[in-house]
């Protein structure tokens, strides 16, 4: 008998191609989180029709033309109210959110933080080059101190976003860190995203060729970790928050930083408890009570 | 009380339940068999200020109209101020321990409310029922309504505060009944019951909102969309309904958006100010084609601007909201009735043509109390619009998200059906939904989706003529103003027609009556404008009369059927028009 689900699956990561190749430049990190993205959904055996994709404004939203399954693709920034707003709909589909450090840490930072406290059930995936690349290379939040950014000639000099430090203290239950340079890792990663019940935010290092050459593949390589070769368990909030503080130019973990069990947003609402917003039967309301109280 | 209408004003300090008790007014009366409507003035903080409670009841009630027959002042400011509102014949109740000096030459009822309080052994909160138990007895009014009311109200609070709030109203009514002996000039007696319910405009729309199967509210708190958030959060779930108050309103709508995405039917409420930040993703539901209802109390601005006052000038600002064009409608309810089933019609518009649909109210409306039959769920009918099912996709191979069609709607697939994966996008896209840029898929689905628009105007009802087919004078109007136009016109019926060239009979001298009519809009946009042609090139002379500086609708006649009105009233000081107003101005028109 086959146990191994990876056997018995029908699905290959190419069932997640879209009639479009991706118009990336050539050694972009997207090309790794694509793959890495489509071999989780492979391991998570979700088929395109039962998976959700929302996708912000940036060379990451680009990717919504560039894969197979329910997308919708927003506004600049603000993919995860968007986000909430489908999985409160139908709770029963898994929701991955893709956008990029200026999408999601500028100007959709507010939601990011909110979003990350509610504990909605989604998984989250940044795109985090340090740069703003559709737009072709102005600074962005998390740019590395002295970025010459287009609209920053004289360099970028504002403090650096710390992406995975904000989200354990904004009371984030899965914060990780993924390197694009190492598919295998940032797909289990991915998994285990979906897998955690609760907001999952995974912050992903990855090149930008054209616009941020400085920071390479090997450039990352030299300062990479990963945190489970150390024995790190992701159980402690003031220890994640110590890996956080490492400062970037010099070491770099990979990993799950953090991760706790607490309720999440859907627990809330008792009324899709046995069945989601989509599937409740619309022809049997009957407001006759509430017009009794206002006789 | 045969036809004469009487207006009652309570007033007092803010922070001391004014509105409740006003609310419980109104029901009293509504219950009595009375027609009611109820105004409320507030200034935009929570103690301190000085706020009003209006209510006009009568036989037949359109608007509540001044002057003033009763007052009722809590403090010295109430009473001070509002003596120019009242009537000749009006009566002032007041606490003589609140109210130095009280002297007026209206009739006086001096009861006092805080010592009466406390001689029941009541908390200073409770002396509004004091006031409501004095107030029924000066109009001769049994105090059984309010008793009933009074265990309705406290009823989940135990025996208790039943009991002590009995109490406070019934020796509120004892007292103004042993000390005032001689009839007031305003009586107010059982009527024959009447089937209906007394609401404010944002509870209808609420419960249109439930009753249409609304799945997904999300708000963010401004008045005065903020009390219908409140009803949704508070009655919505028992139906089924998730509310939210996400971080701001721009993850409102777009959370909105996601829900319509999934398939649920969503909506928001917000006011000009979170309007505002709403505009990028209204554009995202139009060119993502996703339904979507937005709900829009109108105060006056612009920014802040006077937050707990009411007008109509976001008319242009909702057609034209966000860059570029796509289609949209604006459905302004009328009164209460009309919120309620307009509400569960723009959930229908929304899915059967995959685009935002405004319900634009204004304060007056959302947070005025009216008396109306109750509403009949069975003209409820829920249309979801086109969808396509796994088999049809089977069928054809493939799944065009956005199919060019000639009616300009490519029919929905649920997301999760299988075959049918939906890809929506707010960069402009082709069939399927992806990322295109060139000029004949640009134009193909810009057509499509503005063809959406041409087949909607086909089917959305007919602006309504109220009064009589010709007359001398046609008032125009939209939205909240149809109240006190239809309360002018009532007093408007007993006004000569100038046409009989009789001149100032009455219409028991032989005069010639009902020389105005009104055409009043719930459609705005887009604007219904082959019947509105019709109609408008019959009227003799036109007068269009809205809550704005510059004339929106007026100009919105002129760009859609050349027609230019000859007369209009309008008014931005953030209060209603008054019956009197309008009477006013077409007596001054008509000569």
């Amino acid at each position: 008998m086959l146990s191994n689900p990876d056997l018995t699956n029908p699905l290959r990561a190419d069932d997640f191609n879209s009639e479009v190749f991706p118009t990336w430049c050539p050694g972009c990190g997207d090309f790794a989180i694509w793959a890495a993205l489509k071999n989780a959904l492979v391991k998570l055996n979700l088929a395109p029709h039962q998976t959700v994709l929302v996708f912000g404004i940036g060379c990451s939203g680009n990717f919504a033309s560039f894969v197979k399954a329910n997308i919708f693709h927003s506004l600049h920034g603000r993919a995860l109210p968007a986000a909430v707003g489908a999985k409160l709909a139908n709770h029963e589909l898994n929701v991955i959110v893709i956008g990029g450090d200026g999408d999601g840490f500028a100007e959709g930072l507010s939601h990011t933080i909110q979003t990350i406290r509610s504990n909605v059930n989604l998984t989250y995936i940044v795109h985090d080059n340090h740069v703003y690349s559709l737009t072709v290379g102005q600074s962005s939040p998390t740019s590395m101190k002295g970025f010459k950014g287009k609209a920053h000639p004289d360099g970028y000099n504002e403090f650096q976003l710390n992406p995975t430090a904000l989200a354990v203290s904004a009371g984030g239950t899965f914060v990780a860190r993924g390197f694009a340079g190492d598919i295998p890792h940032l797909t289990d990663l991915i998994v285990k995203g979906v897998w955690h019940r609760g907001f999952s935010f995974i912050d992903v290092m990855q090149p930008c060729p054209t616009f941020n050459p400085e920071m390479s593949y090997d450039w990352y390589r030299k300062r990479v970790y990963k945190l489970e070769d150390k024995g790190y368990a992701p159980d402690n909030r003031f220890k994640a928050w110590e890996v956080t503080q490492e400062p970037l130019d010099q070491k770099i973990a990979v990993g799950i930083l953090y991760e706790e069990d607490r309720l999440i947003l859907e627990d809330n609402y008792p009324q899709i408890s046995k069945t989601p917003l989509v599937k409740h039967d619309l022809s049997k309301l009957d407001i006759s009570s509430l017009l009794e109280k206002y006789q | 009380m045969s036809e004469r209408l009487v207006t009652i004003k309570i007033g007092g300090e803010a922070g001391f339940g004014i509105k409740v008790a006003g609310s419980m007014l109104g029901k009293i009366f509504s219950r009595m068999g009375y027609q009611v409507f109820d105004y409320t003035e507030y200034p935009s903080l929570i103690r301190g200020g000085h706020n009003t409670f209006e209510i006009t009841i009568g036989e037949k009630v359109h608007h509540h109209i001044r002057p003033v027959n009763l007052l009722v002042a809590l403090n010295q400011q109430t009473f001070d101020e509002h003596q120019p509102e009242l009537s000749k014949d009006a009566g002032i109740i007041y606490d003589p321990g609140k109210v130095k000096n009280a002297n007026a030459k209206f009739t006086l009822f001096a009861v006092p409310f805080s010592q009466i309080t406390r001689d029941v052994g009541g908390s200073e909160l409770m002396k509004n029922t004091v006031a409501l138990g004095a107030l029924l007895a000066v109009l001769g009014a049994n105090i059984e309504g309010l008793l009933s009311l009074l265990r309705e109200t406290f009823g989940s609070k135990g025996q208790p505060v039943i009991d002590m709030n009995l109490k406070a109203g019934s020796a509120g009514y004892d007292f103004a009944k042993k000390n005032f002996k001689n009839p007031f000039a305003y009586k107010v007696e059982n009527r024959p019951p009447r089937e209906q319910i007394y609401v404010t405009g944002n509870e209808a729309v609420g419960m249109g909102a439930i009753a249409a199967g609304c799945r997904a509210y999300f708000g963010y708190p401004m008045t005065p969309s903020s009390s219908l958030l409140e009803f949704v959060a508070k009655n919505g779930p028992k139906f089924g309904m998730i509310v939210r108050q996400p971080e701001d309103e721009i993850a409102v709508l777009n959370s909105a958006i996601g829900a319509g995405w999934m398939g649920t039917r969503s909506m928001v409420g917000t006011s000009g100010g979170g309007f505002s930040l709403m505009t990028e993703a209204l554009g995202l539901s139009g060119i993502t084609e996703t339904p979507v209802v937005i709900f829009m109390g109108q105060r006056p601005g612009p920014a802040t601007g006077l937050p707990t006052w009411s007008g109509q000038a976001d008319l242009r600002f909702l057609m034209h909201a966000a860059q570029d064009e796509f289609p949209r409608m604006i459905i302004a309810p009328g009164d209460q009735e009309e919120c309620f089933y307009l509400t569960a019609e723009a959930f229908n518009w929304a899915e059967k043509y995959q685009m935002p649909v405004f319900l634009l109210s204004d304060k007056n409306l959302a947070e005025g109390g009216k008396t109306v039959p109750v509403f009949d769920q069975a003209k409820v009918q829920i249309d979801r619009g086109e969808w396509v099912t796994a088999e049809d996709i089977k069928k054809q191979g493939k799944y065009l998200r956005y199919k060019v069609t000639e009616s300009g709607v490519s029919p929905r697939a649920l997301p999760g059906t299988e075959g049918g994966v939906h890809l929506a996008n707010s960069d402009e896209h082709d069939e399927y939904g992806y990322n295109v840029e060139d000029v004949a898929n640009r134009n193909a689905q810009m057509q499509k989706r503005m063809r959406k628009l041409d087949n909607a105007l086909l089917q959305i009802p007919d602006p309504k003529l109220y009064g009589p087919d010709q007359a001398d004078l046609t008032i125009v109007s939209w939205g909240s103003t149809k109240g006190p136009i239809l309360q002018a016109l009532a007093d408007l019926s007993l006004f000569p027609s100038p046409s009989t060239g009789e001149g100032g009979r009455r219409p028991d001298e032989g005069g010639e009556t009902s020389s105005v009519n009104f055409l009043h809009f719930n459609y705005v946009w887009p604007f219904p404008t082959p019947r509105a042609v019709m109609i408008l090139e019959e009227a003799k002379q036109l007068l269009v009369v809205e809550n704005n500086f510059s004339g929106q609708f007026e100009g919105l006649i002129r760009q859609q059927t050349g027609i230019i009105p000859g007369h209009h009233l309008r008014k931005y000081d953030g209060r209603p028009f008054w019956p009197e107003e309008i009477v006013e101005k077409v007596k001054n028109i008509l000569g």
